[in-house]
């Protein structure tokens, strides 16, 4: 055969104004747009008619990869091609993006788009997306959710392309996001294309195709940027529900090991007398004997109180080693009538949980003391060993769900972040990051 | 997998078939197109010169679909808007043929299915669906194309031929099947969209540059 094979002509000359046009696509070319005087040429025209000349500065534009750059993505080794930024138009904001085409002889086209720093790395669908257009689309057995729909001119257009394109072309774009992946459809006249696009990191592309500096610092959250806190978020989910069900395991079997055993209980009556402080109304319990190991100790004090109040500073005292404990307790009780109705404030029983009491023998001293004018107060002491603990475990629980909430929360943000620039806002907003072309 | 050799009527170069079923062949040195009659050659016509060469695919080039080992035997191809496009006939190991179409390195691996009472051209239109080998597909594309010039051996006499259409149909999970209306009756491909890796593609042509 005489074609396959024979070397492609890679240089051509613009009719517009003479420059060399570097042609790199091997005759798939369709579009080919001469960098010094901005003409779209019709490539398959053998004449290379102008179709278009557009207006555009020097250094309108500043390719971050420029033309020509070659790169392993993805496996295989692509050359950059073309070049093209749109603009959407948002509340009469314009927001551009730009648009790196690649190409390979055996792969074809690719393209990565890039918008603030954020990139992705889109190729055309081979199956057909289908679901409810504006909201929800299955592709491959996998949904997205309609973000945002929008019309995409071009603004401004270099190298080649294998399609039809110039300046001022508009599409209708809907976007569809499941991050890392966005799925797009773009409108011209009747005819839908659907891309796939996976965000990708500006730095990987950088490796990739040798470029030198460093890639933008990416702004704001992008539509199908991933959420490191939402993979993050499920794991904690999953480490806190794990560590709750270790913690109600060893409430559990503390809840059936508890010997809850009565070690002391007595009745006392107590009448304030004018003058005498509490220390004088004083008195020591008989002795009673926390056995078996170091465990905790609830004393419980229930008191007739009513419309009154007693104060009991307690001491529980080791009778070997003198070693104390001190706390105070105050039993009181109010009821009545207002004009809401009944009350009631307080309690005719208080309980106190010691934790962590070594045996030995012990006895409590008690220093009661209460308003002369209330009379007699009869109260009973009751002592009991190894009392399972509860608050606790509330406690450890609480601490185990402040980072989860924590994560969850900030995720929730990031997610709001995103959805705020879409067409669907989420109903509350923490942070804006909404910014335009300057 | 019979050969059968005969001799080019128009130059006398040796012509040897790749597939038994084959109807057409072009001569690889003057490029006569064939047609086998019996155990005659009739030339019916050469083949013009063919636009440059975008594909890596090329006759004699071989590959794997659906664990079936194939060759390149033949194509036809055809200009559209977006360039030009190469329908290959690959024939497979276990005897049948089918076309593996490039298109833009979009690759696709159909075989004709006999269907009844396919749709007239005019009542086709974009989004529209069909159900072929219980499979729903939507019209996702309807290209007008040119015929351009054929290589290699094909199942059916294809030559002197001139505009043609064509409608894509693509399902959900990556079926893809194309409406051939460029005779009086449309005929029906089916087949699935395919990844140039999974292909294993071997003999394939060598780019300047490209490794």
């Amino acid at each position: 055969m005489v074609v396959s094979g024979a070397p492609q002509v890679a240089t051509l000359t613009c009719p517009g104004c003479g420059a060399a046009l570097t042609v790199r696509s091997m005759g798939r070319a369709v579009t080919i747009v001469c960098g010094y005087c901005h003409s779209i040429l019709d490539a398959q025209d053998p004449q290379l008619k102008i179709l278009q000349r557009f207006e555009a500065a020097v250094g309108d534009e500043t390719l971050l990869i420029p033309l020509g750059t070659r790169g392993k993505w993805r496996g295989t080794v692509y050359e950059v091609i073309g070049f093209q930024r749109r603009q959407m138009q948002v509340d009469g904001l314009p927001y551009s993006w730009r648009e790196y085409l690649l190409f390979s002889p055996y792969k074809g086209f690719r393209y990565l788009t890039e918008y603030h720093g954020h990139w992705n790395d889109c190729s055309v669908c081979t199956a057909l997306p289908l679901g409810r257009p504006g909201l929800l689309v299955i592709y491959l057995g996998k949904p997205y959710r309609h973000f945002q729909s929008c019309t995409a001119t071009t603004t401004f257009v270099l190298g080649e392309f294998p399609w039809q394109v110039q300046v001022n072309d508009a599409v209708e774009v809907n976007d569809y996001i499941s991050p890392p992946f966005i799925l797009s459809s773009e409108k011209a006249g009747e005819e839908i294309t659907w891309t796939l696009g996976e965000y990708v990191q500006g730095a990987d592309i950088w490796k990739a195709f040798g470029l030198a500096g460093k890639p933008p610092v990416p702004v704001g959250v992008y539509e199908n940027q991933p959420s490191e806190l939402k993979a993050t978020t499920g794991k904690v989910w999953v480490t806190f529900l794990g560590l709750a069900a270790a913690l109600f395991l060893i409430f559990t079997i503390n809840q059936i090991m508890a010997q809850r055993e009565e070690v002391f209980r007595e009745v006392y009556r107590h009448a304030q007398s004018g003058s005498q402080s509490a220390a004088e109304a004083s008195f020591v319990t008989s002795i009673f004997e926390l056995k078996g190991r170091t465990s905790s100790v609830e004393v419980r004090t229930d008191a007739d109180v009513a419309n009154q109040w007693i104060y009991l500073n307690y001491a529980l005292i080791n009778d070997d080693t003198g070693q104390a404990y001190d706390f105070g307790r105050e039993v009181s009780y109010y009821t009545g009538t207002d004009s809401d109705g009944a009350w009631k404030e307080g309690s005719q029983h208080d309980q106190v949980m010691l934790p962590s009491i070594p045996p030995g023998r012990y006895y409590l001293r008690v220093e009661p003391e209460t308003d002369a004018a209330f009379g007699l107060i009869t109260y009973t002491v009751t002592v009991t060993r190894d009392v399972p603990v509860g608050a606790i475990y509330l406690a450890a629980l609480a601490a185990l769900l402040l980072p989860a909430i924590f994560i969850a929360a900030r995720s929730h943000s990031f997610e709001q972040r995103r959805w705020a620039e879409s067409d669907h806002p989420m109903k509350i907003v923490i942070g804006n990051t909404g910014d335009s072309d300057s | 997998m019979s050969r059968p050799a005969a001799l080019c009527p128009s130059c006398g170069a040796p012509i040897v078939f790749q597939w038994s079923s084959s109807v057409q062949t072009t001569c690889p040195h003057c490029r006569s197109i064939l047609i086998r009659k019996d155990v005659n050659l009739e030339r019916v016509g050469v083949v013009s010169d063919l636009p440059p060469d975008s594909s890596p695919i090329q006759l004699g080039a071989a590959g794997v679909y659906e664990n079936r080992a194939f060759t390149v035997a033949g194509r036809i191809i055809y200009d559209y808007a977006g360039g030009s496009w190469n329908e290959w006939h690959i024939v497979l190991n276990t005897g049948g043929s089918a076309w593996l179409s490039d298109a833009q390195s979009q690759y696709v691996v159909t075989v004709a299915a006999p269907a009844p009472a396919l749709p007239p051209l005019p009542s086709v239109q974009l989004g529209g669906s069909f159900n072929w080998n219980n499979t729903a597909f939507a019209v996702t594309a309807i290209t007008t194309a040119r015929y351009r010039g054929v290589e290699g051996e094909l199942p059916f006499e294809y030559w002197d031929k001139h505009a043609a259409t064509f409608v894509d149909l693509r399902s959900t999970a990556g079926d893809f099947a194309t409406l051939d209306y460029s005779d009086a009756a449309p005929v029906l491909y089916v087949g699935k969209a395919v990844e140039f890796d999974d292909l294993k593609l071997k003999n394939l042509r060598a780019f300047e540059g490209w490794s």
